[in-house]
C-alpha cells in the first residue's frame, strides 16, 4: 500500500505540510517495504489557480491508495473522490510520526468538503 | 472617441467622473454611451433616469467531451493552462468556473473529442437616457472571471452612432481592467491623494503606458496631500487634468444619487470638456 503525506521536505523528519494543492511536495511512503521517495510540487506552488487539481492528479497519475493532508479544498477532493482515494487529515507533526499514526488507526477519513 | 476612466484604487471616484464626463458631453449635444464595465457592481445607471430596452445573456464557449471519440490520452488536461482539467480513471473532470475559453484543449485534442457548451457568464443591460445610452455588464453571481463578460460589453455596440464612448472601468491593474481600457484612444486615471492612492496609481500608470495608451491623472478628494501625486508627474512628465477638492457634499450627492444635478461639481470638468469639444468634435 502506498500513500502520499503532503510534506514541506523531503525528509521523513519534515514537518507535514498542512496544504494540499500548494504543499511543498508529496512524501510517498510504501508500508510494505518501508521505502519512500519525495514528489515535487514546485508547479502548483506558483500556479494562478487549480492548484489542489493538478496536485489530485499528482496522486492519482502515482497510484496513491491514500492522501493524508491538512485539509483537502472541494475541487481537489471531487478528483480524488471521482477515484475513491481515501483523504485522512492529520495535525502539524513530522512527517515520520504521522505514519505512526496511520499505522495505528489515528488518523480520521475526510469525509466532505466545502 | 473612446475614453476610458480607470484607477489602480478602489473607490477614487471613476463611477462620479465617468457619469459625470457622459452627462456634460451629452449636455452639449454629443450622442454619448456610457459602458460600465465594473461588471461585478454595475452601478452607472443609478444616476440616470434610464428606461431599460434590452437584456441579454451572455454566454462563453467551455470545452464539453464526446466520450465516443475520448481515448483519455490526457493531452487536454497538459495543455491546460488553467489547471482546470484532471484525468481519473475513464472520465475527464472539467471544471467550468476555471475555464478561460481559450480552446487550447479543443484545438490540441488528436481524436477530436472536445466539443465546445455554452455557459452562462452574466448579462448585459442596455438603458436608455436622454442622450447617453448605457450598456452594463452584469456578471452572473458566483462567477469570478470578469473578462469575458467585459469584452462581450466592448462587442456590444455601433460604435458609428456615438461621438464619445466612456468606459467606466474595474478598479485594480488585473485582466478586468486591461479588457476594459485596451481599446480606448484615452485613459483617464482617478487617484486619490493618499500613501495607497499614490501606489496604485502608480500601477496603474505603469499598466496604461505598457499598453501605449495616452493618459492624464484626476486628482479626486483632493487635499494638503496632492504635492505627493503633483511631485511624481512633474518629475516623470506626466499631465495632470484636473483637481476636484475632498467635499461632504459631492460624497452626499453620489448617496443620494443627484451628481447630475450638481453644479459645483461639474464646473470642474469644464476645461477638460472644452478640450474635448475642441479637438475631437
Amino acid at each position: 500500500m502506498k500513500i502520499a503525506i503532503s510534506s514541506k521536505g523531503s525528509r521523513l523528519d519534515d514537518d507535514l505540510d498542512l496544504r494540499f494543492g500548494r504543499a511543498k511536495g508529496f512524501i510517498i511512503y510504501d508500508l510494505a517495504t518501508d521505502t519512500f521517495n519525495f514528489i515535487d510540487n514546485i508547479d502548483n506552488i506558483n500556479a494562478t489557480q487549480g492548484a489542489g487539481i493538478q496536485a489530485a492528479q499528482t496522486i492519482i497519475d502515482n497510484n496513491i491508495d491514500a492522501l493524508i493532508t491538512g485539509y483537502c479544498g472541494p475541487k481537489a477532493y471531487k478528483v480524488l473522490k471521482a477515484v475513491d482515494v481515501p483523504i485522512y487529515t492529520a495535525k502539524l507533526d513530522k512527517i515520520s510520526n504521522i505514519i505512526k499514526q496511520f499505522k495505528n488507526n489515528e488518523l480520521s477519513e475526510q469525509s466532505d468538503s466545502i | 472617441m473612446k475614453i476610458a476612466v480607470a484607477s489602480g484604487k478602489g473607490g477614487t471616484g471613476k463611477t462620479t467622473i465617468s457619469t459625470i464626463l457622459a452627462f456634460l458631453l451629452a449636455k452639449n449635444g454629443l450622442k454619448t454611451a456610457l459602458l460600465d464595465c465594473d461588471v461585478e457592481e454595475p452601478n452607472c445607471h443609478i444616476f440616470f433616469e434610464t428606461k431599460l430596452v434590452e437584456n441579454k445573456k451572455i454566454f462563453s464557449d467551455i470545452p464539453k467531451i464526446d466520450y465516443t471519440r475520448c481515448n483519455f490520452c490526457g493531452t487536454c488536461v497538459k495543455i491546460c493552462q488553467f489547471n482546470a482539467m484532471a484525468i481519473v480513471k475513464n472520465k475527464i473532470l472539467i471544471f467550468d468556473e476555471l475555464c478561460h475559453s481559450c480552446g487550447s484543449c479543443i484545438l490540441n485534442c488528436p481524436n477530436k473529442a472536445l466539443i465546445t457548451k455554452p455557459r452562462e457568464i452574466g448579462s448585459i443591460e442596455k438603458t436608455e437616457s436622454d442622450k447617453i445610452d448605457i450598456f452594463q455588464g452584469r456578471l452572473r453571481i458566483g462567477e469570478y472571471m470578469a473578462s469575458p463578460l467585459i469584452k462581450a460589453v466592448k462587442k456590444s455596440l455601433n460604435y458609428n452612432q456615438y461621438k464619445f464612448v466612456i468606459t467606466d472601468s474595474p478598479p485594480g491593474t488585473s485582466c478586468s481592467m486591461i479588457s476594459a481600457i485596451n481599446d480606448a484612444d484615452y485613459v483617464i486615471l482617478v487617484c486619490e491623494p493618499t500613501a495607497f492612492g499614490f501606489n496604485d496609481l502608480k500601477l496603474a500608470i505603469s499598466v496604461v503606458k505598457k499598453l501605449n495608451k495616452p493618459f492624464g491623472i484626476l486628482i479626486n478628494k483632493s487635499s494638503d496631500n496632492d504635492k505627493l501625486i503633483e511631485d511624481y508627474a512633474t518629475k516623470n512628465n506626466f499631465n495632470i487634468l484636473f483637481k476636484i477638492p475632498e467635499s461632504i457634499e459631492f460624497a452626499r450627492a453620489y448617496s443620494t444619487g443627484s451628481l447630475m444635478r450638481l453644479n459645483s461639481l461639474h464646473k470642474y470638468f469644464n476645461p477638460l470638456i472644452d478640450k474635448f469639444l475642441k479637438n475631437y468634435v
